[in-house]
């Protein structure tokens, strides 16, 4: 008697396993509304993110897994998120540049729709803080629009989900300490170095 | 209501390789690169849609399904005798691994069968799962893999 089914068994498992790929197909039908890939950095691997109309994401591997990332992706922008390196070409151009001290101001549209209300206005003020100058957490809130909102600025640049690009390592408390960094204390001192305001 | 959907990547990451050895057994080697974009494609449109975030893997099936029927059709229509392969001619390196008589065998079968046959003894589907993909009861589904695998047995005995 023939065991027909461990046959197939068998016989699948020399199937082909290279399937084409996906992302692209999907980018030309319009459906990869949230591209991501892995960049590397001297502050070790990056996850960054974006839709058709700029960047969303930025993020530290090391600190927040990948997973984690992606689903709040998933959830905050869109399901549709794919591996799409070639969508952050542009992007990881950009952070290689800056990082190797070539470059001050990054010109990668941002996302900003998937923000909002203070916490929207005090990314924006960050985002205008330029290379080589830094800014306090009261003087952002102020640029927001909210001088007294110290705290709720704080929490904001806290909550900042596009760390490098918007340099919320530029903020510092009033005084000169350097305050909290999201991914590490370590790394805004990293970020602050590159950028000739720290010894 | 809102549904939590996992990112699109994670399913694919799951499910990649099993689609396409679905597709590969079930369509054809030919067929199956065009078989699995359009079902993953056509999976990317409608997920946002979803309501549910359980049974995934039957709803992508039931697409890939879908895409193979399809693609047997498209075959029928444009169906031209093959010539005989010379004697002695080795087969092409063959795109469907060691057993390619197996999964010719296996495409002859009507389709809730192939899917049936390959879901349940290569994938270990159960059978709740496997009724939800071929929109049938669970007796049916069961019925589905007995009955294709029986046909196989017999032709393969037959031999």
């Amino acid at each position: 008697m023939i065991d027909i089914e461990q046959q197939l068994r068998e016989a699948a498992l020399d199937l082909p396993a290279d399937a084409p790929p996906v992302a692209e197909r999907a980018d030309e039908e319009g459906l990869l509304d949230v591209a991501y890939s892995s960049v590397d950095s001297p502050l070790g691997p990056l996850v960054v993110a974006a839709t058709p109309q700029g960047l969303v994401r930025v993020s530290y591997s090391e600190f927040r897994g990948e997973d984690e990332v992606l689903e709040e992706l998933a959830r905050r922008v869109s399901p549709r998120v794919l591996e799409a390196p070639a969508r952050l070409d542009g992007v990881r151009r950009e952070l290689d540049e800056y990082f190797e001290g070539r470059r001050h101001d990054f010109d990668i549209p941002i996302d900003w729709s998937y923000l909002a209300g203070f916490t929207r206005e005090v990314l924006r003020a960050t985002a205008a803080i330029p290379f080589g100058d830094v800014s306090t957490y009261a003087g952002v809130a102020e640029a927001a629009g909210s001088p007294r909102a110290v705290r709720a600025a704080g929490n904001a640049l806290g909550a900042n989900p596009m760390p490098v690009v918007v340099p919320c390592h530029r903020v510092l408390r009033t005084g000169g300490k350097l305050g909290g960094y999201t991914g590490g204390l370590e790394r805004k001192e990293f970020l602050l170095r590159l950028e000739g305001m720290l010894l | 209501m809102s549904v939590n959907l996992p990112p699109f990547q994670a399913l694919l990451d799951a499910h990649r390789t099993d689609v396409y050895r679905f597709l590969v057994a079930t369509a054809g080697p030919s067929e199956a690169d065009d078989a699995f974009q359009e079902t993953w494609i056509a999976a990317l449109r409608a997920y946002p849609g979803l309501r549910r975030a359980d049974n995934l893997r039957a709803w992508l099936f039931k697409i890939a399904q879908n895409k193979s029927i399809d693609a047997h059709r498209a075959r029928g229509r444009r169906a031209v005798p093959v010539a005989a392969v010379p004697e002695g001619a080795s087969p092409p390196a063959s795109a469907e691994g060691e057993d390619p008589e197996l999964w010719a065998r296996v495409r002859e079968l009507p389709a809730k069968q192939r899917t049936a046959v390959f879901c349940r003894t290569v994938l270990g589907m159960p059978y709740g799962e496997l009724a939800l993909l071929l929109e049938s009861s669970e007796d049916a589904a069961r019925r589905n893999v007995h009955e294709g695998l029986k046909r196989l047995r017999e032709e393969l005995t037959n031999d």
